[in-house]
């Protein structure tokens, strides 16, 4: 949807604001730039809607170059939201919200209705229309201007830290308000900050820029597994860095690396034998090599053991797997949504290397609980 | 108490005379204002946009200020001849400080932010101007407005020196007249009150256009609660 191909922009005078940058994002995506100040973030934002004229590369949108648009017409099609909010002292919270639609020479009824609605959406009730800016908290002020980026139901909009200037609370709440909307209105979202907790709380992408290069863009969760150098580690802090830990553990970190398994050539009668000795339900059913071939249990062994003797003609290869260095917390996300029992571990060949179950939850959950105060104890 | 006598006597006898020279005099000031209005309204836009531009079209406004009432007229008579259209033209000349340096000021005035969200929801410059600038520079222009008004109703009586009439006839023929104190005042009273009231007018109209004049009723009624 908005794709920056090699943008370069150089103020008069020599100074290099950006460089090269080349970035791409989907519709939907919630995307923040992060930096030090100075870093060309909040330039790399104004490019978009041309209040800044990139001076090298490209930037198009949905595949149109926005060099070949008016730029009235572009940023009638971008919301933009600042953080000086920016709304008219001189016009009604309802002329504020509607002045795009009146850019866009909408009739005065259907503005009315339109700015009705939207003020639905951050649950504020119709009498503000007719009040002034002054007369509204900060935190208000702010979603009046959220909403008049939303009005026109632009499918992109920039916004340039609109939560700075507020206190943490409010700051939080609208965080959380709008995240849901975005979420329900999917738009894609374009948002500077310089708040590493607001952008991982908020961003599906992370974009981390310094001196007008990008450093790394990524997801949250994978900038906080793997920093791509000093700079990002010492931006994200130490502190985030520690608490992200236990979010990250691997698979490994937790699985039971000896599952009972069979080989495919081994007979019912076996399988039952082995599963009566280890107290189990059902069996992995491995090669020679390892190499995860499926599995089978109590129930198909009763249904199919008149018709066959071999493991190998009643394995059932349809079996959900993971990868080792899978997050727990994906992990344990489908174990819980799909009503698993186990999940087998694989490396890259797909040789077993372990099994995550039930019980290992359990274990999880218990050293969550009881782990910390065991080391108190000791301590 | 003569004087005022003499002075009401002056008026029952004069008043259609007065009210003559009273109504030119206000349109000469008038008329000077708006002309000055109509050229210094786009300059201070203009000198707004081109900083640079400023301190000298500034300066240049602030000279023609400092040149006496007096000598201004006579050089223009000069050039212009006698008659009311040279007495506008030196009160346009007057205008145009004030109205320049205010609708320079309230122009700069107007908050970055709101001029870069403008810009940034799509609107043309022009359309800036006229729904964010210019509103919200509305009131101090007004006041630019009012100054003028006010002076030029101050230097127009002197306009009778070259023949433009006006309330300045009225005085002038009091200080020629032996014992002539009600007839000065019969002139200069009714120019005081002009000016008064034209002050009035303005600052009113300048509240009306103020952008913030909801948040001063508000603040009102907060109080009166």
């Amino acid at each position: 949807m908005l794709k920056f191909d090699n943008v370069s922009k150089v103020y008069k005078g020599g100074k290099k604001a950006v460089q090269n940058l080349t970035l791409e994002f989907e519709k939907g995506e919630f995307i923040c730039f992060i930096g030090p100040s100075g870093c060309g973030k909040t330039t790399t934002m104004k490019m978009i809607n041309r209040l800044i004229e990139p001076t090298g590369g490209s930037i198009s949108i949905n595949g149109v170059n926005i060099m070949d648009k008016d730029p009235v017409q572009l940023r009638r099609e971008i919301g933009y939201v600042i953080q000086q909010i920016g709304l008219f002292p001189h016009m009604t919270i309802q002329e504020n919200i509607s002045l795009v639609l009146k850019l866009l020479k909408w009739p005065e009824e259907k503005r009315r209705e339109r700015a009705k609605e939207l003020l639905t959406l951050v649950d504020m009730t119709p009498d503000y229309l007719e009040k002034y800016p002054h007369e509204l908290s900060g935190g208000q002020q702010q979603r009046i201007g959220v909403l008049r980026a939303l009005a026109a139901d632009q499918p992109l909009i920039l916004m340039d830290e609109p939560f700075g200037a507020l206190d943490p609370i409010t700051r939080d709440s609208l965080q959380e308000e709008f995240k849901k909307l975005q979420k329900k209105l999917d738009k894609t979202i374009v948002f500077v900050t310089h708040d590493m907790d607001e952008a991982i709380k908020l961003a599906d992408r992370i974009v981390i820029m310094r001196d007008g290069q990008l450093v790394q863009c990524d997801t949250p969760d994978e900038i906080l597994r793997n920093p791509a150098d000093e700079f990002v580690e010492e931006f994200i802090g130490k502190d985030r860095l520690v608490q992200a830990r236990p979010n990250i553990q691997t698979v490994e970190q937790i699985m039971n690396p000896n599952p009972s398994t069979i080989t495919g050539d081994g007979t019912l009668s076996e399988a039952i034998q082995l599963m009566k000795q280890n107290r189990v339900d059902s069996l992995l059913v491995v090669d020679e090599n390892k190499v995860l071939q499926g599995f089978i249990d109590v129930e198909i062994i009763d249904q199919k053991r008149k018709k066959a003797t071999r493991v190998s003609d009643v394995v059932e290869s349809e079996l959900f797997t993971v990868e080792k260095g899978t997050l727990v917390r994906d992990t344990i996300r489908k174990i819980l949504k799909r009503g698993m029992k186990y999940v087998p571990v694989i490396d890259e060949e797909k040789r077993l290397i372990g099994i995550v179950t039930r019980a290992s939850l359990v274990d999880i959950v218990y050293d969550s609980i009881w782990g910390e105060d065991e080391i108190s104890n000791i301590g | 108490m003569d004087v005022i006598q003499d002075i009401i006597v002056y008026y029952s006898q004069n008043a259609g005379y007065v009210w003559e020279q009273f109504y030119r005099h206000f349109l000469m000031s008038a008329y000077g204002v708006l002309f000055a209005a109509i050229v210094a309204i786009p300059l201070g836009i203009l000198i707004a946009r081109h900083h640079k531009l400023s301190t000298w079209v500034i300066s240049l406004a602030n000279i023609i200020q400092t040149i006496p009432a007096l000598a201004m007229l006579a050089v223009l008579m000069l050039v212009m001849g006698l008659g009311t259209n040279t007495v506008v033209f030196s009160l346009f000349l007057y205008s145009l400080l004030p109205i320049i340096k205010n609708t320079y000021t309230g122009i700069r005035n107007v908050d970055h932010a709101l001029l870069e969200s403008g810009k940034a929801m799509g609107m043309t410059k022009f359309q800036v101007l006229r729904m964010v600038e210019l509103p919200l520079a509305m009131s101090v222009i007004m006041a630019g407005l009012r100054t003028a008004l006010v002076i030029t109703i101050g230097i127009a009586t002197i306009g009778t020196f070259i023949g433009a009439g006006g309330l300045g006839d009225i005085i002038l023929r009091g200080t020629n007249a032996t014992d002539g104190t009600a007839i000065i005042l019969a002139g200069a009273i009714p120019t005081a009150l002009m000016a008064v009231i034209a002050d009035i007018v303005m600052g009113y109209l300048e509240k009306k256009l103020s952008p913030n004049k909801k948040r001063k009723c508000t603040q009102h009624q907060q109080q009166a609660t």
